[in-house]
């Protein structure tokens, strides 16, 4: 009798534990529903007064005269996530072939803990780090190199630190990416007489350059949504930027700067709530598309 | 017999664990020398050796040396892509490169410089008919080659490494992941191509041995064991280990 109630037991243990997975699982994917729904119940309020076309393509911010064009914001944000992209994407792929294909093991295997070290430094770090060199270095040499008296705080100094940031995060993804292309492939190549570089060029970055535009397009995202670093160096200054040494006021800094000051007014919150909505649905589309080209990668 | 490759004293070893110990054996020219062994005795680094891809494998370290037309490929003074041009290489599984049926064809031509679109169209043809390929694909040269199938896959990977006219065919195990009607059709374009080319098949399977090889070398544990003729070899075989491989006493 003794082992059937011990049956039971492990019966309804095995029960209880499964069910604990069910509720982690749906939690996790229930919570981000909730913020969705809250976002857009709390952003209606500002869409039942004004049109969506001109809340995206106006430039007005007066947000006491209830003028909100999020237009500055949204043109600063993809400014600088793509400036920031345009000097990252670069640096980490000729790094992640040369750690995969030229270097030699050690190298590599010192390499992986330094970049997870890199990508764990907290965002602050950075920021500080953009003031105290960036900044002062756009305003003292870049600035009057080009013949412009800035002072510093930029479209371009967010950049730097943008790309700084993303660098380790994208860099590991190229890693393992390249890593990942077998190396018959570069054989068969090699044989038919290409050189290393042509088999690189050729063979190695064809194959994996859907999961390279995909990595790049994670970057991307996490660009377009990182806050406090950028906040720091970019000058917050609304106005649609014309250059990459003017100051900007991307999406993320608009709502950590202001959420919770100007509570009193029903509508800048609902504001703040749909520069929240519109950073959410951002990320989310690139994303989306990104591990649709991982996906259409890996069927191919 | 006119040798094409004479490899005296080879030794490789990866990360010092050796993988070839002091292999001597010639490769006669136009004839199909059988590579034969139990998985696992270095047979497919010695035929990686032949084109230098062991190059690749970090670690290695190789002493001896390998003569290619009585010049020594192993010195250091050679060119690597003139080597390797002179050596069409046949892997275990296809490897299509990353593009369409026409470009993988045309890779090596392309990389050395042969732009000619006449050129190129005539030589995608001839050498897709070649190995019989042509009239499967002929509809379709622009559609990505992982589109074939693993037996199509293995044609043209043929057809891809004949096309920057090697004198030597280096095939690794060419048929272990193909259907028996797959393994037939090349079995054959190999007997065909012998005529032309210095062909080194490796493989484990006895019967694909016999039906092939005009030379035999039979390796175990990273060393030649035995070489000769197939009717010296699989009918009167002199050393033990070599007797109770043919009898079937292990794989």
């Amino acid at each position: 009798m003794k082992h059937i109630r011990l049956t039971r037991y492990r019966k309804w243990r095995n029960v209880f534990h499964q069910s604990w997975m069910v509720i982690a699982l749906s939690a996790m994917l229930f919570i981000p529903l909730v913020l969705v729904a809250g976002l857009i119940m709390k952003s209606m309020l500002l869409l039942e007064n004004h049109h969506l076309f001109e809340l995206l393509f106006s430039s007005d911010w007066r947000p006491l005269s209830s003028h909100f064009g999020f237009l500055p914001f949204i043109v600063s944000s993809l400014w600088i996530t793509i400036l920031s992209l345009l000097i990252s994407a670069p640096v980490c792929l000729l790094t992640a072939i040369h750690l995969t294909q030229y270097a030699k093991r050690w190298v590599l295997r010192i390499m992986h803990p330094v970049i997870d070290i890199l990508a764990g430094i907290p965002s602050v770090i950075f920021g500080v780090w953009g003031i105290l060199v960036i900044v002062p270095f756009i305003s003292h040499q870049l600035g009057p190199l080009f013949g412009k008296s800035v002072s510093g705080y930029s479209i371009l100094a967010g950049a730097f630190v943008l790309s700084i940031m993303i660098i380790p995060f994208m860099l590991n993804m190229l890693i393992e990416l390249i890593k990942a292309v077998p190396n018959e492939l570069q054989e068969a190549s090699l044989s038919l007489g290409a050189s290393k570089w042509q088999t690189i060029k050729f063979v190695v970055v064809r194959k994996a350059l859907p999961g390279i535009v995909s990595s790049f397009g994670l970057g991307m995202s996490r660009a377009f949504g990182e806050t406090i670093a950028v906040l720091m160096v970019v000058g917050n200054v609304t106005r649609i930027p014309t250059g990459v040494f003017q100051p900007g006021y991307p999406l993320p800094a608009l709502i950590a700067n202001n959420y919770g000051e100007m509570l009193s007014i029903p509508l800048y919150d609902s504001a703040l709530m749909l520069a929240a909505l519109i950073l959410f649905l951002v990320v989310l589309m690139f994303n989306v598309l990104s591990r649709f080209l991982i996906l259409k990668a890996e069927t191919h | 017999m006119n040798n094409k490759i004479s490899i005296h004293n080879l030794c490789l070893s990866i990360d010092r664990q050796p993988i070839l110990k002091n292999v001597s054996l010639n490769i006669p020219t136009n004839k199909i020398t059988v590579i034969l062994g139990p998985s696992g005795c270095g047979k497919t680094t010695l035929l990686k050796s032949l084109n230098r891809l062991t190059d690749l494998i970090p670690g290695v370290q190789q002493s001896g040396e390998i003569l290619l037309d009585g010049v020594n490929i192993l010195n250091g003074n050679q060119d690597l892509v003139d080597i390797r041009q002179k050596m069409g290489l046949l892997a275990q599984r296809p490897y299509p490169l990353p593009m369409n049926i026409y470009k993988n064809i045309t890779y090596g031509l392309r990389i050395s410089g042969r732009r000619n679109r006449q050129f190129l169209e005539k030589r995608v043809e001839h050498y897709l008919k070649m190995v019989n390929l042509w009239d499967e694909v002929k509809d379709r040269l622009k559609d990505p080659a992982s589109a074939l199938s693993i037996g199509q896959q293995q044609r043209l990977c043929l057809a891809r490494g004949l096309a920057v006219d090697p004198e030597i065919i280096l095939a690794d195990e060419p048929t272990s992941s193909l259907d028996p009607i797959s393994s037939k059709l090349i079995e054959e374009k190999f007997l065909e191509l012998k005529s032309q080319y210095t062909i080194v098949l490796v493989t484990h399977i006895l019967r694909q041995a016999r039906r092939m090889a005009d030379y035999v070398v039979f390796m175990y544990l990273g060393e030649v064991i035995e070489q000769g003729t197939p009717d010296e070899l699989f009918n009167n075989p002199q050393h033990p280990v070599t007797k109770s491989y043919l009898s079937g006493q292990f794989y």
